[in-house]
C-alpha cells in the first residue's frame, strides 16, 4: 500500500493558510470561509480513508500493527545517522490523531462560519485556523523528534495568534503572551531533552529510538548524572515540554487565561488537539519511557497527572466563568490521560493504561469540543461568559441544551456514553497498578460530575435572567456541528479500541470490569445528585456549602494562588533583584561604551568629509600621491 | 584559424553584431518606431545573454594567446551580461520617455555595448596590450554616457571628471606596463610571469599598474572620482559603473596578481592589506553621512570593493571562489537597490533619503526589494550577501589575516548602520508628503524581479556556490 498521498494532509491546510493569508484583504469572508471548510473536508476524508485502509486492510501484518512512512525527505544532514527529516509517519496513534484533528478542526471550521460572522478579522481568523491545523498535522505525523519539535513550536505560535485574536483587548493580548511564554519556557526543557537524547543516541528518528529491541533501550547509553541516567534526564526534560503544552501542574497557568481567544478556538486548540500534544508525546515515545530505568519517568508522569486531575477538578468547582470551568476540566481530564499512561505496562493486556489513555484522548476530544462549542452557542446568545448571566436557557435553545447534556453525561461517565467506557478503562488500569492513584481518579470522577452539572443546571435550568433580548437558538452552521459531535460523544464508546491501539501494537481484549464500573458510575451519580440539589433551583445551599468549606473554597477560587506565586518569583525576585543588576551593567557599561564608539565613528566621518572637495585637481593629487607613497614604501622596504 | 576558433569569442562577436544591428536599426527606423527599437534591442540583448548560457565556448586561447577563455571567464561574462540586461530593463522607461525625444536612445545602447565589449575583452585578455586596449574601450564610452543628461550641469561634470580621472589612471597603468616591458621585454602574461624578477623597476611597474586598475575598482585613494561621477550620471550609468565595470575589473586584477605577479606576493599582499583597510573605512565613513541615495550607494560600493580585496588576499582557489561568488551576489544586490532608486527617480525625480520616508506605506513592493538589496549588501543572513561576505572572511582568515577580518567585521557593522537608516526611513518613518504610489512598466518590473530573484537564489540555492567552487581553479590558467 502506498501512503504517499498522505503528504497532502498537511499540505492542503498549509496552502489554504498561504492563500487566505496572502489574499485576506481581497477575499470576501464567504469565500475565505468556504475555502477553509472545503480544504478541511478534503483532509478529513483523506484521514478517514487512511484510517480505514490502515486499520482494516494493510496495517496489520501477522499480529502486529506496522509503521509506515508515507513520505520522507532529508532536510538537514549532520552525519549518516543524525539528520533532520521531514516526513509522514503512520501508525495506530498517529492515524487516530489525524482523525481527531481533522474532524474537530472541520467541526470548528463549520461552526465558526456562524460564530465569527461579521467579525472584522474573519479572513485572518480562518488563515490562522488553517495554520494551526497544518502545524498540528505536522506534529502528529512527525517521523522524528526534531520535526515534532518544529511543529510543536508552530502550534505554539498559532495558538498565540489565535488567543490574541482580539488584539485590541488588553486581556487577550496578555493571555496570548502568557500562554506563549509559559509554554516556551517548558519547551526549553523539551529542546534540551531532545539535544541530550539525540547527542547520545545519535539519531532523531522515532523508529530507531523506540525500537524495544534496539540498542538504545537494551543497552542504555550515556553515563549517569545526579543518580539518574542521562537518558532519564532527557526524558524528564522532554516531559517538561509535554507538561507545558498539556497544562500539567505547575505549568498550567496559561490555560485558563487562554480562554480569552474566540470560543471555537478554545474548543479546537485548548480542549481537543493542541493540549493533548503532551500526552501524545509520551505515547509516541512510550517504549523509551517504559523501558529506561524501569519506568522511573512514567511514575513522575502518573503522579503529575493524578495531582493535576485532582487539583484542577477542585478549582473547577469554584469558578463562575463557564469557559474557565471547562478549561480546568480540560486540565483535569488530560491529567487522567497522563495518569493512565503513567500506570501502563507494555505487553498485551498490561498495556491497558496506554490504550485507555488514547481512548480517553479520543472520546474527550469529542465531548470536550462539544462542551466548548455548546458554551460558545450559549455565549453567542447571552453575550456573557458568566454563569450569573445565564439561566433557564433550555426553553430558548433546545438543541444546545440536549447536546450539552449529552456531553456533560459523557464526561461524567454516565453509562452507555463514550466517556463511561474510556474512563472505566483508565480506572481499571489504575486499580491494577496503584490503589492510591485509583482512589484519586475515582474522587476526581465524582468532582467532575459535580462541576459539570453545576454549570449545566445553572445555564439551562433555574430562573431566567434579565435578557436584553430573548436568547434564541444558534444558526444551523453552529448546531449541525453540535449534533454531529453529540453523536460522537456516545458512539465511540462501542469501538473496541484495544483491537487497534496498544502499547506493543498487538490486539488484546479489554473487558468491562463490572465492580469498578459500578463504583465509578455511583460516584458520578452522587456528583450529579449533589449538583442537582445545589443548583437545580435557586437556593442558599451553595452559599452555605461555600461557607462551610471556608478557607479551602477561597483558596480554590483563587486557583490556589499559583499565578500570584509565579508573579512573585518573576517580578520581585527575577526582575527586581537579578535583572536589575544586569540592566545596570548593560546600560552603564555596554550601552555607553557602544554609544561612545558610535559617536567617535560619526565624528571621524565629519573630519574626513573635507577630503572630498569636488575639485578634480585635488583628486588627481591624491591619486598620484597615493601611487607614489605606495611605491616609496615598497622600494624602501625592499 | 577556423570558425570554431572564432567561436571562443562568441560573446564579443554577438555583442558586436548586436551593436551593428542597433546602428542599422537606428538608421532605417522612423522616429515613431524608436520605442519599438528599444524593446527589440533589449530582447536582442536578452537573447545574447541566453546564448552565452547555452553554448559554452571551449577552453583555450586564440591570437597566439592574446585572447583566452575558460568556464570561469565565461561564467563571469554571463554574469555581467545578466547584470547589463537588468540595467537595460530598468532603464527602458527612462530611455523611452527622456531619450527618444532627444533622439539619443540608440546611441545609448551603442555606447553601453561598446563598453561591455571592452569589459569582455578585458577579462579574456592574455597580454598587456590587449588588456590596455580593452580597458580603454570599456572606459571611454562610459564617459560619454555619464554626461548623457547633458542639460544637467552635474551630469556634464560627471562626464568630464570621469574622462580626466580615466586618462590619469590609464596613463599611470600604461606607465607601469612600460616599466614591466622594459624589465622583461615581454607583454604576454605567461611570458612575463616567467621573466619577472624582483627589482626596483618592476616594483615601480607593479604599483603603477595596480594604481591604474584600482581606479576602475575605486579603491582608496584612487576613488575620489566615484562620488561625483556616481551622483551626476544617469542612474543606470551609475549602476553600470558600480556593478558591471567594477566586477570585471576586480576579476582581472585578481587574475593578474595571482598569475603574472605570483612572485611578488610579498609586495602586493601588504599593499592590498593596507588599501583594503583604507577602502573599507573611507567608504563606510563617507557613506554614513550621505543624504543623496546615489552618492550613498556610491560610497557603499567603495566600501564593498574593500571587502572584495579580502578574498584576493587569500591568493588561492578559495580566494578566487569567494571573490567571484561575491561579485555575483554584489551585482544582484546593488542592482536591486539601484533599480528602486532608478524607478523612483524616474517617476518623481526624488533621490534623497528624506523623500523615502513612509515609502513602505505607499509602495510596499519597491520597499521590500530595496530592503532585500540593502540587507544583502549589509550581509544579513539568510540573504545572499551574508554568504558572500562570510566566504570572503573565511578566505582571509584561512591565510591568517585575523586582524584584517576583525577590521572588516567592524566595518560590516558600521555599514549595517547606514543601510538600516534607509530601511528605517522606508518602513518606520511616517511622512506628510510620501512618494505617491505609482506603477512601473513591464521592463522595470522584470528588472527588479530578476535582481530580487538573483539575491534569493544565490543565497538559498547552494549548488550555484558549489559550481563556482568547482571551476575556480581555472583562475590559474
Amino acid at each position: 500500500m502506498n501512503f504517499s498521498y498522505t503528504i497532502l494532509i498537511p499540505l492542503i491546510p498549509l496552502f489554504v493558510f498561504l492563500f487566505v493569508g496572502i489574499l485576506h484583504t481581497k477575499l470576501t469572508p464567504k469565500i475565505a470561509g468556504s475555502i477553509g471548510v472545503l480544504g478541511l473536508s478534503t483532509t478529513t476524508l483523506l484521514s478517514l480513508y487512511t484510517a480505514y485502509k490502515y486499520f482494516f486492510e494493510v496495517g496489520k501484518v501477522g499480529e502486529v500493527y506496522q509503521t509506515f512512512i508515507g513520505a520522507k525527505t532529508t532536510w538537514i544532514n549532520f552525519t549518516d545517522t543524525l539528520h533532520i527529516d521531514m516526513g509522514v509517519l503512520l501508525d495506530p496513534i498517529s492515524i487516530m490523531m489525524l482523525v481527531v484533528v481533522s474532524f474537530i478542526s472541520l467541526m470548528v471550521h463549520i461552526y465558526s462560519l456562524g460564530y465569527m460572522k461579521g467579525e472584522a478579522g474573519f479572513n485572518r481568523y480562518y488563515a490562522f485556523l488553517s495554520l494551526f491545523t497544518f502545524s498540528m498535522y505536522g506534529l502528529v505525523i512527525a517521523t522524528n523528534i526534531f520535526q515534532m519539535y518544529i511543529f510543536w513550536e508552530l502550534v505554539g505560535v498559532s495558538s498565540f495568534l489565535l488567543i490574541g485574536y482580539y488584539y485590541d483587548k488588553p486581556s487577550a493580548v496578555a493571555a496570548a503572551k502568557k500562554a506563549f511564554i509559559v509554554t516556551r519556557f517548558a519547551d526549553l526543557g523539551f529542546l534540551i531533552g531532545i539535544l541530550i537524547l539525540s547527542y547520545y543516541a545519535g539519531t532523531f528518528d522515532f523508529q530507531t529510538l523506540n525500537d524495544p529491541q534496539g540498542a538504545i533501550i537494551l543497552n542504555g547509553i550515556g553515563g549517569s548524572f545526579m543518580g539518574l541516567s542521562v537518558l532519564t534526564w532527557a526524558l524528564i526534560l522532554m516531559f517538561m515540554g509535554g507538561a507545558g503544552k498539556s497544562a500539567m501542574f505547575p505549568l498550567h497557568i496559561w490555560l485558563p487565561d487562554a480562554m480569552e481567544g474566540p470560543t471555537p478556538v478554545s474548543a479546537l486548540i485548548h480542549a481537543a488537539t493542541m493540549v493533548v500534544a503532551g500526552v501524545y508525546l509520551v505515547a509516541r515515545m512510550f517504549p523509551l519511557y517504559y523501558f529506561i530505568d524501569g519506568g522511573f519517568v512514567l511514575q513522575i508522569v502518573a503522579y503529575v497527572g493524578a495531582f493535576t486531575a485532582l487539583f484542577a477538578a477542585i478549582i473547577a468547582c469554584t469558578q463562575n466563568d463557564i469557559k474557565r470551568v471547562l478549561a480546568f476540566s480540560t486540565m483535569s481530564q488530560i491529567g487522567y490521560m497522563m495518569l493512565a499512561l503513567g500506570v501502563s505496562g507494555y505487553d498485551g493486556h498490561e498495556g491497558l493504561g496506554y490504550m485507555a489513555s488514547m481512548f480517553h484522548l479520543f472520546t474527550h476530544a469529542m465531548f470536550k469540543a462539544l462542551l466548548f462549542l455548546g458554551a460558545g452557542s450559549v455565549i453567542h446568545a447571552v453575550h456573557s461568559n458568566l454563569m450569573k448571566d445565564m439561566g433557564g436557557l433550555r426553553k430558548y435553545m433546545p438543541i444546545t441544551n440536549i447536546t450539552f447534556l449529552i456531553a456533560a453525561l459523557s464526561i461524567s461517565g454516565f453509562p452507555f456514553t463514550s466517556g463511561f467506557f474510556s474512563k472505566d478503562e483508565i480506572l481499571a488500569a489504575a486499580f491494577e497498578q496503584n490503589k492510591l492513584l485509583y482512589f484519586v481518579g475515582l474522587f476526581v470522577a465524582g468532582l467532575t460530575a459535580f462541576y459539570m452539572f453545576r454549570i449545566y443546571f445553572s445555564i439551562f435550568w433555574g430562573k431566567d435572567r434579565d435578557y436584553k433580548h430573548a436568547p434564541h437558538e444558534s444558526p444551523l452552521t453552529m448546531t449541525i456541528p453540535l449534533i454531529l459531535l453529540a453523536i460522537l460523544s456516545i458512539a465511540p464508546g462501542y469501538i473496541h479500541f484495544s483491537d487497534f491501539i496498544s502499547a506493543d501494537r498487538t490486539s488484546f481484549v479489554a473487558h468491562l470490569d463490572f465492580p469498578l464500573a459500578i463504583t465509578a458510575v455511583v460516584t458520578g451519580l452522587i456528583g450529579i445528585l449533589v449538583a442537582f440539589v445545589f443548583y437545580k433551583k435557586e437556593s442558599n445551599i451553595p452559599e452555605r456549602a461555600t461557607k462551610a468549606f471556608g478557607a479551602i473554597y477561597t483558596w480554590a477560587y483563587h486557583k490556589f494562588y499559583i499565578d500570584e506565586l509565579y508573579l512573585f518569583v518573576t517580578k520581585k525576585i527575577i526582575f527586581n533583584v537579578v535583572s536589575a543588576s544586569f540592566a545596570w551593567f548593560d546600560k552603564k557599561v555596554i550601552d555607553d561604551g557602544m554609544i561612545g564608539i558610535g559617536n567617535a565613528t560619526i565624528n571621524s566621518s565629519d573630519k574626513i568629509k573635507k577630503l572630498q572637495s569636488g575639485k578634480f585637481q585635488d583628486y588627481a593629487t591624491w591619486f598620484v600621491v597615493g601611487a607614489i607613497a605606495l611605491v616609496l614604501y615598497f622600494l624602501y622596504k625592499n | 584559424m577556423n570558425l570554431e576558433m572564432f567561436l571562443k569569442m562568441q560573446n564579443e562577436l554577438l555583442l558586436v553584431g548586436l551593436l551593428l544591428a542597433v546602428l542599422i536599426g537606428e538608421i532605417i527606423t522612423s522616429q515613431k518606431s524608436k520605442v519599438k527599437l528599444i524593446n527589440v534591442t533589449i530582447i536582442g540583448f536578452a537573447l545574447v545573454t541566453l546564448i552565452g548560457f547555452i553554448y559554452q565556448p571551449t577552453q583555450g586561447s586564440i591570437f597566439g594567446g592574446m585572447f583566452r577563455t575558460n568556464a570561469l571567464i565565461q561564467l563571469l561574462k554571463n554574469g555581467l551580461n545578466v547584470g547589463v540586461l537588468i540595467i537595460l530593463m530598468q532603464s527602458a522607461g527612462w530611455l523611452k520617455e527622456s531619450l527618444v525625444p532627444q533622439k539619443k536612445s540608440a546611441e545609448f545602447f551603442m555606447l553601453m555595448f561598446s563598453s561591455v565589449i571592452g569589459l569582455n575583452f578585458m577579462i579574456s585578455s592574455g597580454d598587456f596590450l590587449m588588456f590596455y586596449v580593452a580597458l580603454e574601450l570599456s572606459t571611454l564610452p562610459v564617459a560619454a554616457l555619464a554626461s548623457y543628461n547633458a542639460y544637467k550641469r552635474q551630469s556634464a561634470e560627471a562626464g568630464i571628471k570621469l574622462i580626466l580621472s580615466a586618462t590619469l589612471a590609464s596613463g599611470l597603468a600604461l606607465f607601469g606596463i612600460s616599466f614591466l616591458y622594459g624589465a622583461t621585454g615581454a607583454l604576454y602574461f605567461d611570458d612575463m610571469a616567467n621573466l619577472l624578477q624582483m627589482s626596483n623597476l618592476t616594483i615601480l611597474g607593479l604599483v603603477f599598474f595596480f594604481a591604474g586598475l584600482s581606479f576602475k575598482v575605486s579603491l582608496v585613494p584612487f576613488h575620489f572620482w566615484t562620488a561625483d561621477v556616481y551622483e551626476g550620471s544617469p542612474i543606470n550609468v551609475t549602476s553600470y559603473l558600480s556593478v558591471i565595470s567594477k566586477g570585471a575589473a576586480v576579476f582581472i586584477m585578481m587574475f593578474i596578481l595571482f598569475n603574472v605577479f605570483k612572485a611578488f606576493t610579498s609586495i602586493w599582499q601588504p599593499m592590498l592589506y593596507g588599501v583594503a583597510i583604507a577602502t573599507m573605512f573611507v567608504g563606510n565613513l563617507f557613506a554614513l553621512r550621505q543624504q543623496n541615495l546615489k552618492r550613498f550607494l556610491a560610497f557603499s560600493s567603495v566600501a564593498q570593493a574593500g571587502f572584495m580585496l579580502l578574498g584576493i588576499l587569500n591568493g588561492g582557489v578559495l580566494g578566487a571562489t569567494s571573490v567571484v561568488y561575491f561579485v555575483l551576489v554584489y551585482m544582484f544586490s546593488n542592482l536591486g537597490a539601484f533599480g528602486v532608486v532608478q524607478a523612483i527617480s524616474h517617476k518623481t525625480g526624488k533621490e534623497n533619503m528624506k523623500d523615502y520616508e513612509g515609502l513602505y506605506r505607499t509602495n510596499p513592493l519597491l520597499s521590500l526589494i530595496m530592503m532585500l538589496g540593502l540587507f544583502s549588501l549589509a550581509g544579513i543572513p539568510p540573504v545572499a550577501g551574508f554568504f558572500g561576505k562570510f566566504f570572503l572572511f573565511t578566505a582571509a582568515a584561512g591565510k591568517g589575516y585575523y586582524i584584517l577580518v576583525f577590521i572588516a567585521v567592524v566595518n560590516a557593522t558600521i555599514s549595517l548602520y547606514y543601510y538600516l537608516k534607509v530601511i528605517r526611513a522606508m518602513f518606520l518613518r511616517v511622512s506628510d508628503n510620501p512618494i505617491p504610489y505609482f506603477k512601473n512598466d513591464i521592463f522595470m518590473k522584470l528588472g527588479l524581479a530578476s535582481a530580487a530573484a538573483g539575491i534569493l537564489v544565490l543565497g538559498l540555492y547552494s549548488p550555484l556556490f558549489e559550481y563556482v567552487q568547482s571551476i575556480s581553479n581555472l583562475i590559474f590558467n
